[in-house]
């Protein structure tokens, strides 16, 4: 089986944002930029699958500007056997983005998507189940571990409640959380050897697909910020504090 | 036009959640509906109907919705999208699960996780963990949102009993199942069960960190979530090191809590954690490391050996007269 895997980079996790003061978004030059955390697992869970016999191919995409293909660069390096880049000016939304990723699929027709929970930087955890409806594919959400049986693949899903196990027909889309497996580090001789993999570069507008924004981008604040409180130096006066001052206990 | 607000439930009662997003759904349109979709759920439709912000129930019954599959359930709500502007459901689990998917179906961008609503088509809601507040205008014509729960009350009942207010008619709308696509199955679910409160509604939450060192010494937090009947939660090092259950996780890529008292202790404060916490009305950290990020938004921090602080801290509780509960 082949796997795609779906990678973005984002403003590293590390990193204290800092607002535009003219309110059009977040400083991102001279910032340091990562691979989105969970794409690692990802990346990490289908070279694993490959390793185990389970998968012939991994292919790594990424949707973005010219730069974005550091994180393809980096999965290679960790063991996706090619890349693709779909090149894109500015942003695209997660519908946008799941519409690209459909192209993709098409193409390269691989039985297993996979993708992060969630984008750090937007936030929205969208773009897996938004891909997994157009293609008319069951989705693992959230997944803290996956096995393939036979021609299903069993998803322990991390939910409110605890955990949710459930069974979805291949192919399949599954967004992974932080737990599903411990991301490996590249070392400096495959990193030299991912030089020599392929990046296949691909226009966006050349998919034909319709990514115009739908959601308008008014304005990007700060949060209100909390004001410092008080050092207590005892147990019995936090108590004092909480039942006297603040009240609350 | 109406609101469709997506309940959810376990097929026999209501998760609290669902209130919330019955508030956020009446301030976008006072014609709020709400979909309960399950197997074997009349009780669910019962409570739905009792709130007074309600204004119709749909109920739909089929063993293809007992567990909630995404796969099942978007085209029962893609199909009764059709008579609505806004498909609505709280930004958890539960509804990151499916509404993408609804969404997609209806060639829609999505809002998630918003906070405010400025209008019928701008919301603000936070990016990057919290570190900014967005505030978008969707053009689309239909518009599928998730609303983050704690940001908005939960919608009271009309004190009416529901079955007073069910005899007036036209509240319960039965809903034909549509046709599922059978590419998923559910398989278990496993639940932590707990007599303390919920982590996501509880009023004193007590959290602990890779300081703990170990599920053992985690009953130190217990003992005390017990004497201030309150919810245990926990920062993702803990959860990964297997000290305690992922349910029980705060911050970005767990839950979000806003309650009166939130109780750090052996947290650091990674951005990530604060992501899920720092709205709590008081803020109390106790760490050993005078320099721990999490003491800048504490309203009371103590540093201290928490080995040493927690077993004081629930004398110091025995010794009070009342607690409040
Ligand atoms: C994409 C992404 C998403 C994430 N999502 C989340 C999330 O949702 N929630 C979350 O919590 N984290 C999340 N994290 C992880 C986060 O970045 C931090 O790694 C994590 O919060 C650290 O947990 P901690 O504070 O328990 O551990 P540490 O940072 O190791 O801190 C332990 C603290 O305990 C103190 N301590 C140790 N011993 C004692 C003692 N005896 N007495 C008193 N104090 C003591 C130390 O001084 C230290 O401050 C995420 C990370 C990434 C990359
Ligand atoms: N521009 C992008 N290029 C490639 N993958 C992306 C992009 N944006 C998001 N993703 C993938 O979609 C996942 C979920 O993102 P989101 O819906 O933004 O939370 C991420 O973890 C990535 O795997």
């Amino acid at each position: 089986m082949k796997i795609l895997v779906v990678v973005k980079r984002v403003i590293d996790y590390n990193v204290q944002i800092r607002v535009k003061e003219d309110g059009s978004g977040v400083h991102t030059d001279n910032v340091k930029m990562s691979t989105n955390p969970p794409d690692d697992n990802a990346v990490e869970e289908a070279v694993k699958l490959k390793e185990a016999g389970k998968a012939k191919e991994v292919v790594a995409v990424t949707i973005g500007d010219e730069k974005a293909q550091e994180t393809v660069r980096k999965a290679l390096a960790v063991g996706a056997d090619r890349g693709v880049h779909v090149k894109i000016e500015g942003d695209v939304e997660p519908l946008g983005a799941a519409k690209i990723l459909k192209k993709i699929v098409e193409k390269e027709k691989p039985e297993l998507v996979l993708l992060g929970k969630q984008a750090i930087d937007d936030d929205t955890a969208q773009r897996g189940q938004m891909l997994a409806a157009i293609l008319g594919w069951p989705q693992g959400t959230f997944a803290s571990k996956l096995e393939i049986k036979n021609k299903v693949l069993e998803v322990i899903r991390e939910v409110d409640e605890g955990l949710e196990t459930i069974e979805i027909n291949l192919p399949a889309v599954v967004t992974c959380d932080l737990r599903l497996n411990e991301p490996r580090y590249a070392s400096l001789p495959n990193i030299m050897k991912a030089k020599k993999k392929s990046i296949e570069q691909i226009i966006a507008k050349d998919l034909g697909v319709d990514i115009a924004h739908r959601l308008q981008q008014l304005k990007v604040e700060e949060p209100p910020k909390r004001k410092g409180g008080i050092k207590v130096t005892s147990v019995a006066e936090l108590v004092d504090k909480l039942k006297n001052e603040a009240k609350v206990i | 036009m109406a609101v469709l607000l997506i309940a959810e439930h376990n097929n026999s009662t209501l998760k609290v959640y669902t209130l919330n997003a019955i508030t956020a759904a009446s301030e976008i349109d006072k014609e709020v509906h709400v979909l309960v979709a399950g197997n074997k759920c009349e009780n669910v439709v019962k409570e739905v109907a009792a709130v007074s912000l309600v204004k119709k129930v749909l109920h739909s019954e089929s063993s293809d919705y007992e567990n909630f599959l995404a796969e099942n359930l978007s085209p029962l709500i893609v199909k009764l999208a059709e008579r609505y502007t806004h498909i609505i459901s709280s930004a958890n689990t539960f509804g990151k699960n499916f509404m993408p998917r609804v969404a997609a179906l209806l060639d829609t961008s999505q809002i998630s996780d918003i906070i405010k609503i400025e209008s019928s088509d701008t919301f603000v809601r936070p990016i990057y963990a919290g570190n900014a507040l967005v505030t978008v205008k969707s053009n689309d014509k239909k518009k599928c949102i998730t609303i983050r729960p704690t940001s908005f009350d939960p919608a009271p009942s009309s004190g009416e009993s529901a079955s007073e207010k069910l005899k007036k008619g036209t509240l319960v709308e039965k809903v034909e199942p549509v046709a599922v696509p059978n590419i998923s199955k559910f398989i278990k679910r496993e639940e932590t069960k707990s007599e303390r409160p919920e982590l996501g509604t509880a009023r004193i939450v007590i959290a602990g960190g890779r300081g703990l060192q170990s599920k053992e010494n985690f009953k130190l937090i217990n003992d005390i979530a017990d004497k201030l009947n309150a919810a245990v939660g926990a920062s993702r090092a803990a959860v990964d090191a297997g000290y305690i259950s992922n349910d029980h996780q705060v911050g970005q890529t767990g839950k979000v809590v806003v309650p009166d008292l939130y109780i750090a202790v052996g947290i650091s404060g990674a951005i990530q954690h604060l992501a899920g916490m720092k709205e709590s009305k008081v803020i109390v950290a106790i760490n050993k490391d005078g320099e721990a990020p999490i003491f800048s938004i504490a309203d009371y921090s103590l540093e201290a050996d928490l080995f040493k602080a927690l077993p004081e801290f629930l004398e110091e509780l025995n010794k009070l007269n009342t607690i409040q509960k």
